[in-house]
């Protein structure tokens, strides 16, 4: 049960990219938070969701060939750190792509994938994926 | 205004560190807690508060309260002290430390013991990957395929790209501590390695490969700390915490200021030199964080010994045991070893062979102050100590 409700809470915001934005600064965070680090109680109750474009630009990158279980069958797989064109930097998967394309400064935009699975037979979880521009 | 204790090391003791599948949590704890009893020269009826340090404990062993499990096996249990657990991640060692220091501070104690210890092999290397996402964001990092090498190699190939740095100013961070650990009889790896060697080595996250990462390690280590007028008192002899400071950061790296500066080392850092009154230059040694080779590098210049992008400089002037700045002389985390919630401890015991003259064959010449690093994860949370004499 806790495990099932954990992989649902955060559906919403890995399916759609759904980033907060500061209603105060309006600095936008993504993943969402509930409280702007820079504006603290002068942001409660103003962070409001925003859909982003799934665009931006491979801030750096590794191919990670010691995998944990969950990712065992992708391996070696690519990790990126994103920076999205609203501002935010994510961490998630570049897909599709061909190793030596691979370049800091690259484009990228969002797919929709399979993330991770969860043991044999288990929790299959969706969510955000890369792939080269 | 009362003047606050000053407090001392009057104890230290650790297990060997390594892959010691005979041995269990609780035994490598009471062996550490005794070593550092012994040399403490007292009994364990003078210790009045017991911190336990242990990260991984509840996932990997399914043990948790490791205070009290510590103070009970260590015969302490009919004390009735106080002895709960210290987590911080990977810097669990010295958020005990630095507590400790604080309850002497306070006047509320005069002698503290800190027992730290992780028990890592139970599993086997998957599963245990599995359990090291738990130092990440889990819901942002780890969910995604992010270990702890892989966000280290982030960091590393943006650094490596923007201060056009070789792939071998890392590893000669490894060479060092594989070079220092070959002096140390509790390392976990003792061979000297080669920089050929170090660059064939099998990728582990690219651009890092094995010869850059930590292994995982069991191992504990403990110290017995006092306060002035208990080391007066039972004329003793012990090590000085000149200053602790410790500084917080976002908990995922994306998140952060920067990928290759750990804003909590830098602010911990400055906060320790200006509490010791003392600059760079004034340290005989250092003990740094580095469970990734980048790590290292990056500690050099967030420590203010570099500035960024130019801690080759500082390695090329020489890092090993007679260079002007000797780094890891235990072997640091890359060749001593990496308990997790251990490894912060581990680097006082080396502080107090060095500062009291007895580190035998790795011993730093002149070693009177030693600065020691311990992080949390990515850099989370950064915990820097400073201790000696004049
Ligand atoms: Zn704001």
């Amino acid at each position: 049960m806790g495990k099932l409700s954990a992989v649902w809470r955060e559906t919403s915001h890995r399916y759609r990219l759904v980033a907060h934005q500061c209603g105060n600064c309006k600095k936008m965070y993504f993943p969402p938070r509930d409280i702007c680090p820079d504006c603290h109680r002068e942001s409660i109750g103003k962070m409001m969701e925003k859909e982003l474009s799934g665009k931006g630009k491979i801030e750096s990158f590794t191919i990670v060939h010691d995998a944990p279980s969950a990712f065992a069958r992708q391996r070696p797989y690519v990790l990126a750190l994103i920076r999205l064109d609203e501002g935010p930097v994510l961490t998630a998967q570049i897909v599709d792509s061909d190793f030596s394309e691979l370049e800091a400064g690259r484009k990228v935009r969002a797919v929709f994938r399979k993330i991770r699975e969860d043991g044999k037979g288990g929790i299959i979880q969706y969510g955000y994926k890369f792939v080269l521009e | 205004m009362l003047l606050s204790e000053d407090v001392y090391i009057i104890g230290a003791g650790e297990t060997k560190f390594g892959e010691l599948w005979e041995r269990s949590l609780r035994e490598l704890a009471v062996e550490a807690g005794l070593r550092a009893i012994e040399s403490a020269g007292i009994y364990s009826k003078d210790v009045q508060l017991l911190y336990g340090s242990n990260s991984l404990g509840g996932t990997i062993n399914s043990q948790n309260d490791i205070g009290s499990l510590i103070a009970d096996f260590s015969g302490i249990a009919s004390n009735h002290i106080p002895a709960i657990r210290i987590e911080a991640s990977s810097a669990s060692g010295a958020a005990a430390v630095r507590e400790a220091y604080l309850g002497i501070r306070s006047g509320e104690y005069d002698c503290v013991m800190v027992g730290a210890v992780e028990k890592m092999t139970d599993l086997y290397g998957t599963e245990m990957l599995d359990h090291m996402g738990t130092m990440l964001d889990r819901e942002w990092e780890a969910f995604f395929g992010g270990t702890p090498a892989a966000m280290a190699a982030l960091s590393a190939r943006k650094y490596m790209l923007d201060f056009n740095v070789p792939k071998e100013k890392l590893l000669s961070m490894s060479v060092n501590d594989h070079n220092n650990a070959s002096m140390n009889p509790d390392a976990q790896y003792r061979n000297k390695i080669t920089m050929e060697a170090a660059m064939e080595s099998t990728m582990v996250a690219e651009p890092l490969n094995m010869m850059d990462c930590s292994p995982m390690s069991d191992g504990a280590a403990a110290l017995v700390l006092c306060s002035g007028s208990f080391l007066r008192k039972r004329k003793l002899e012990g090590v000085k915490i000149l200053s602790s400071a410790i500084s917080q950061d976002f908990l995922a790296l994306h998140s952060r200021r920067s990928i290759y500066t750990m804003d909590s080392t830098v602010l911990a850092a400055r906060t320790a030199f200006e509490r010791a009154g003392l600059k760079q230059k004034d340290i005989s040694f250092a003990e740094v964080h580095d469970s990734y080779s980048i790590y290292g590098l990056t500690a050099l210049e967030d420590l203010g010994f570099a500035e960024k992008g130019k801690a080759r400089e500082v390695i090329d002037a020489g890092i090993g045991l007679g260079g002007p700045l000797p780094i890891n002389p235990s072997g640091g985390l890359k060749a001593k070893g990496n308990p997790i919630g251990a490894v912060g401890v581990g680097q006082f015991v080396e502080a107090v062979s060095q500062i009291s003259g007895k580190a035998g064959q790795r011993q730093v010449k002149d070693a009177r102050v030693g600065l020691l690093q311990n992080v949390a994860g990515t850099g989370s949370t950064s915990i820097v100590h400073i201790v000696g004499g004049a």
